[in-house]
């Protein structure tokens, strides 16, 4: 993930306009008020500075040269003072402005940001979560967040201001005296020379100290995380020996890294008081000499000018490196935008319905209990209504994760409705896989699945899942009460319902002994509960559900045995009545199924009965007896 | 903290000291240059002395020289202290975490740890660095600056301390105000981070259940939440550039009515033109330090609870100690508890294992079985003293566990652990975890037992094949056969076996056991299992029920009269284990 975090955008303008243009879109009033504002923001600054030569040329000079009385020249100068103050006064404005909308700008792109990162992120497929480490994907919301951020907030608007005060400031300095300019000039040339040198050298360093960063954190993480192992190794001094070295190679990155970065500061400050002599001495030397109708009066704001122009200049390669950094993560955000979203070009429905007296379907809006898969045709415009009831058919399935690999071959299995499928195999043998094609969590490469009847690609997918029942191995629960848990499975399910469907798994039990029963707050995906517990609600959620077709991957490995029992009762009564695949790993599930397949690297390689696949005497009944032993 | 923390400042004492000390220099140098300002306008130029002008323009590149050369050896010099701080602090908690025990490696989450140890140093770091740099420099140029704005003239420099003070206000009450605001808004970025986590972990249950479009709502209405607040608290903190341009504009209108008045009324005598330029100079040098000193007092706070957070490690008290002449030789393997009572938390009424009893013979093979929670991973790692005991005593070889060095027991005592882990690197590196000088022969007789060797023989590179951070490129079975085979290479006098063959198969897992008696017969050998087909064969049986032994006993004696053991026999024949 480090060398992931360190690398560096690969069209870095490209990135930045679209950045940007995404803010414009959503804020266009906003960005040109702002801009308006930081415009304003920089002639008033300037202004008041060139108001010193008039000060000192209009006003005080004469008066105390006695060519204007005191009494006249401070009452104009007082008139004249209001105005300056309020020029500074819609100064002051214009900053408030600016600084209020980017705080709507920055925050309302960063909530518009995550909105559709997470939107997007729900419509991904499955196999986006596989390619992709969790970790990554967090820090996409976080650190990539952050530095979109830090470019909206500052490094954008402050590279326009800077801009605009290099634009205003050149321009008065120029109108004081061009040839002044010329020699301040020269001197700010030489002055960024060294700084970008500087900061070449230290951007370098900083590279170099990300990277060694990334090392210490990585080996940091490692330790941590095996501390138990260091331990029962007596691993401790060798882990502080890498860690010394490792630590040792990011103090030395840091030390340069930092200190080059922070030895630019001083250096430009006292690089613009070396201007400020130069520029005094030769803007000395032309007030004397008069040359140019240059006066003393000049040169207080242009000394002041001198000081203003530095900073931007100095900041300027410093601000484009921040901006660069912060265009990366953009990056990464763009390309998470980007990635295609799930397919779904299924067009049949699943509707409620009721049956007429002849036995066909009629769509209603109501809930009757009685669903139909509605079947439009394009050909002649006709709809058909089939009813759900639950059979499934594999008809020549074969199927790869990546193109070229098939991991299941040839696949052809039928199960009718209220049947109970078992799969039986080794670790890898495409057991979950068979499971993961039914819901189209991926898409088989060729042959046929029909559900009722109806080619599955043809289903909508957001209708099919709807009609399929899912207990998985790995139990999630989310953030909220384990009533909201189990409604999971309904939205509108009511307290009843979810009341009878823990009961159905037998969860009931201990929900009404947790301390707020049915409320009891869920965090950390259940971390408060129990593996059996967790995997009780999970039940409970898929019988609230209520679908004709279950999935279940029943393993119940990291449960001890006792805990198993339980929990198999809740998955047996679940099972009742429904079409249920089952990857089965209890002997019990797997001798009461309609058909046991085993299945042997991705293919099915004996199917039957039972008392069938005993007396074949084949893989089935080696495992059997093999385990009976 | 400050204390505990400046501890690790170390060799880099010298330097820390001397930083502050250039930087006063530096500042001192800086802030006679726009006073030398004034007087080339006033005495030199308007005077028509070019000779003075260009006198004191040297003076004053003397001084810009000479305070650049201070303020860029402090610069420097700083980064190398607050860098070597860093290096400090980050081995004291490296170093300190590898003498945590188990026990207190439980009181802290990985996860928080890891934090401590790179963000929280990071944030400490930073704020030691501004602190000896900024911290010295700023209020000391407002000082000196304002002194200087005095010398040049008492009456304009009363503004000054007018505005200061307002700004000063000012700048205090946005960052109290901000500082809560900013604190809360966190706490509720977490919990949307938390709700990003939670749909990362459990997507397919969002898609099976078409619940895509509920979670995107639920995300909406929290993203929506924290975006109100944090424009909320950023609103305020938008009031900072204002109100500093505010005191800016104030200053200099204040400078150049007062100032034009007192050039005037004086005839030029108390104040002239080119102390304008001065004047204004000072302004900003004053404004902006009292600029940095608000955002100092932002950092530290920031810094403060990283600060905590690294002492609070550093302060935790390890709960394992060495006696003072510790037993260096394990004489074999027997293993005797004498009473033996437990409790994670140290708490006597809530124990999680109660009066243990039980003397296993050198050489033994034991299996432990019980439900979750009935206390058979405690049972085991007292042996290595992973904890100590509440009460009684465990001894190994005859020898109280406690009396040991550290070092030789968990040599002789070698436990393969539940979750295990694999670390970067390559297989050979991490089988030399067991023997750091285990020559190919060894590891591959290691190997061989664990059943992983025609595995390990079959990639690529052999043993020299990499192994991913936590193993992730090598299968749940697989990590558990290498982690046996480290464990077996540490020649150990027990070998623990914690569940550790869990993803298996029965086959291979008989295979292993049946290498054990054969390579390593005298070795005791205690294997936890939820198999009952995993530790039949055994010598002895020990059934665990909530943190007592409920029977022990051969795997026939127990069918017999164990009326647990007999229940999970009955139910694993009725559930044979499918899963290969």
């Amino acid at each position: 993930m480090s060398d992931n975090r360190a690398k560096k955008s690969k069209a870095p303008l490209k990135t930045l306009a679209r950045t940007l243009g995404f803010v414009i879109k959503n804020y266009p009033v906003h960005c040109i008020a702002v801009l308006f504002c930081l415009i304003v923001t920089t002639v008033v600054t300037a202004r008041g500075t060139m108001f010193t030569k008039e000060l000192i040329n209009d006003y005080i000079q004469p008066m105390l040269d006695g060519e204007l009385t005191q009494e006249a020249g401070f009452a104009s100068l007082g008139v004249k003072m209001i105005m300056i103050a309020l020029t500074y006064g819609a100064g002051v404005l214009s900053t408030f402005l600016s600084n209020r909308l980017m705080v709507y700008v920055t925050q309302g792109t960063l909530k518009i940001v995550r909105d559709t990162l997470f939107e997007h992120m729900e419509k991904l497929p499955i196999s986006y979560f596989d390619r992709n480490e969790r970790g990554d994907i967090m820090s996409i919301y976080t650190n990539d967040t952050d530095t979109l951020r830090q470019l909206i907030s500052q490094s954008v608007p402050n590279m326009i201001s800077n801009v605009a005060t290099v634009v205003t400031v050149l321009t008065s300095m120029i109108i004081l005296s061009p040839l002044l300019t010329l020699t301040a000039l020269i001197v700010v040339a030489l002055a960024t020379t060294v700084t970008r040198l500087l900061a070449g050298k230290s951007a370098a360093y900083f590279r170099k100290r990300q990277q060694n960063i990334g090392e210490v954190n990585a080996f940091v993480e490692e330790a941590v995380e095996g501390q138990r192992v260091v331990k029962v190794f007596t691993h401790e001094d060798k882990i502080m020996e890498t860690f010394d070295e490792k630590n040792e190679r990011l103090y030395d990155s840091t030390r340069l890294a930092n200190g080059l970065a922070n030895v630019v500061m001083p250096i430009m400050g006292n690089l613009g008081y070396l201007n400020y002599v130069v520029v005094a001495v030769v803007g000395g030397y032309l007030a004397v000499s008069g040359t140019g109708g240059f006066s003393v009066a000049a040169l207080v704001p242009f000394l002041q000018f001198t000081r203003q122009f530095n900073m931007p200049i100095s900041q300027f390669s410093q601000q484009l490196n921040s901006i660069i950094m912060a265009v990366a993560g953009a990056e990464r955000i763009f390309a998470l935008l980007d990635e295609p979203v799930e397919e779904d070009e299924g067009y049949v429905t699943l509707v409620n319905a009721r049956e007429n007296e002849d036995g066909t379907l009629t769509e209603c809006e109501e809930h009757t209990g009685v669903w139909a898969w509605k079947h439009p045709h394009s050909a002649d415009g006709s709809v058909t209504y089939t009813r759900l009831r639950g059979d499934i058919v594999f008809e020549h399935v074969d199927f790869g994760y990546l193109p070229g690999k098939t991991v299941l071959h040839d696949i052809n299995l039928y199960a009718r409705p209220g049947e109970k499928i078992a799969f039986v195999g080794a670790t890898g043998a495409g057991k979950t896989t068979i499971t993961n094609l039914i819901n189209r969590f991926y898409d088989i490469q060729s042959g046929k699945i029909r559900y009722d009847g109806i080619n599955i690609g043809k289903i909508r997918k957001a209708d099919l899942r709807r009609s399929l029942g899912v207990v998985l191995q790995d139990t999630h629960l989310f953030t909220g009460t384990v009533a909201d848990n189990i409604r999971y499975g309904k939205l509108d399910a009511t307290d009843e319902e979810v009341h009878a469907a823990a009961k159905l798994a037998g969860a009931d039990y201990f929900i009404s002994h947790l301390p707020k029963g049915y409320d009891t707050e869920i965090t950390g995906d259940g971390a408060n509960l129990s593996q059996g517990q967790r995997q009780l609600i999970a039940i409970a959620r898929a019988a609230v559900a209520d679908p004709p077709v279950l999935i279940l991957d029943e393993a119940t490995s990291s449960i001890d045995t006792r805990t198993e029992a339980i929990v198999q009762r809740g998955m047996d009564s679940l099972m009742e009545g429904r079409t249920v695949f089952v990857i089965a790993h209890r002997l019990s599930t797997v001798k009461n199924s309609s058909v046991i397949m085993v299945l042997s690297d991705g293919r099915i390689i004996e199917r039957g009965s039972h008392e069938s696949l005993l007396e074949d005497k084949g893989v089935y009944y080696t495992l059997y007896t093999g385990n009976k032993k | 903290m400050i204390r505990k923390l400046s501890h690790y400042i170390g060799e880099y004492k010298g330097i820390t000291v001397l930083t502050p000390v250039l930087m006063v220099l530096e500042v001192v140098f800086e802030v006679f240059i726009p006073y030398l300002m004034g007087h080339i306008i006033d005495d030199g130029i308007k005077a028509g002395d070019m000779g003075y002008v260009v006198r004191t323009g040297l003076l004053m590149m003397l001084m810009a020289l000479l305070s650049l050369l201070f303020g860029a050896s402090g610069a420097i010099l700083a980064c190398k202290a607050s860098a070597g701080f860093e290096k400090n602090l980050r081995r004291g908690l490296m170093d300190k975490v590898q003498k945590f025990s188990f026990a207190n490696v439980d009181r802290f989450s990985t996860a928080s740890l890891v934090t401590r140890m790179t963000t929280d140093v990071s944030n400490v770091q930073m704020a030691f660095q501004m602190m000896i740099r900024i911290c010295f420099r700023a209020p000391i140029m407002l000082v000196s600056a304002l002194v200087m704005a005095m010398v040049t003239n008492k009456r304009l420099s009363l503004l000054f301390v007018f505005v200061i003070l307002l700004l000063g206000g000012a700048l205090t009450l946005i960052v109290t105000q901000a500082f809560p605001r900013f604190r809360y808004v966190f706490e509720k970025y977490d919990g949307v981070n938390a709700g990003v986590q939670e749909n990362l972990t459990g997507i397919r249950v969002v898609k099976a259940y078409v619940r895509e479009e509920h979670e995107t709502k639920k995300f909406h209405k929290a993203s929506d939440f924290l975006y109100r607040r944090f424009v909320d608290a950023e609103k305020i903190v938008a009031l900072n550039g204002p109100v500093m341009n505010l005191a800016i504009y104030a200053c200099m209108t204040g400078i150049f009515w007062f100032g034009a008045n007192i050039i005037v009324k004086s005839g030029g005598v108390d104040m002239q033109v080119g102390q304008l330029s001065t004047f204004m100079v000072y302004t900003m040098n004053i404004l902006m330090n009292l600029m940095m000193i608000s955002m100092i007092f932002v950092m530290m706070t920031m810094a403060k609870t990283s600060g905590e957070r690294i002492v609070e490690v550093l302060d935790e008290q390890i709960d394992l100690s060495e006696k003072k002449d510790p037993v260096t030789d394990v004489k074999d393997g027997e293993i005797v508890f004498d009473h033996v009572s437990f409790s994670y938390s140290k708490n006597k009424d809530n124990l999680n294992l109660e009066d243990i009893n039980v003397t296993i013979p050198s050489g033994s093979v034991v299996g432990v079985i019980g439900g979750t929670g009935s206390g058979k991973s405690s049972f085991v790692q007292l042996i290595p003293r992973l904890y100590d005991v509440t009460e009684g005593s465990v001894r190994v070889g005859g020898v109280d566990v406690r009396d040991y060095e550290m070092r030789t027991l968990r040599d002789k005592v070698s436990m393969v652990l539940q979750k295990n882990v694999l670390f970067y690197g390559t297989v050979a590196e991490n089988l030399r975890w067991g023997n750091e000088n285990a020559t190919e022969e060894q590891m591959r007789a290691a190997c061989e037992s664990a059943q992983i060797r025609e595995f390990v023989e079959s990639l690529p590179d052999g043993y020299n094949s990499h192994v991913e951070q936590g193993g992730t490129n090598f299968s749940g079975g697989q990590k558990q056969r290498l982690c046996i085979a480290r464990a077996l290479l540490k020649e150990p006098k027990v070998l623990i076996l914690d569940d550790s063959t869990s993803a298996v198969d029965t086959k291979t897992d008989a295979a292993i056991r049946a290498a054990f008696r054969e390579y390593i017969p005298d070795v005791t050998k205690i294997i936890i299992a939820q198999r009952i087909s995993s530790i039949s064969g055994a010598d002895m049986i020990i059934v665990l029920d909530e943190g007592r032994i409920n029977g022990i006993g051969t795997h026939e004696q127990l069918l017999e009269c164990n009326a647990i053991y007999r229940e999970v026999y009955e139910s694993q024949m009725r559930g044979a284990d499918f899963d290969e």
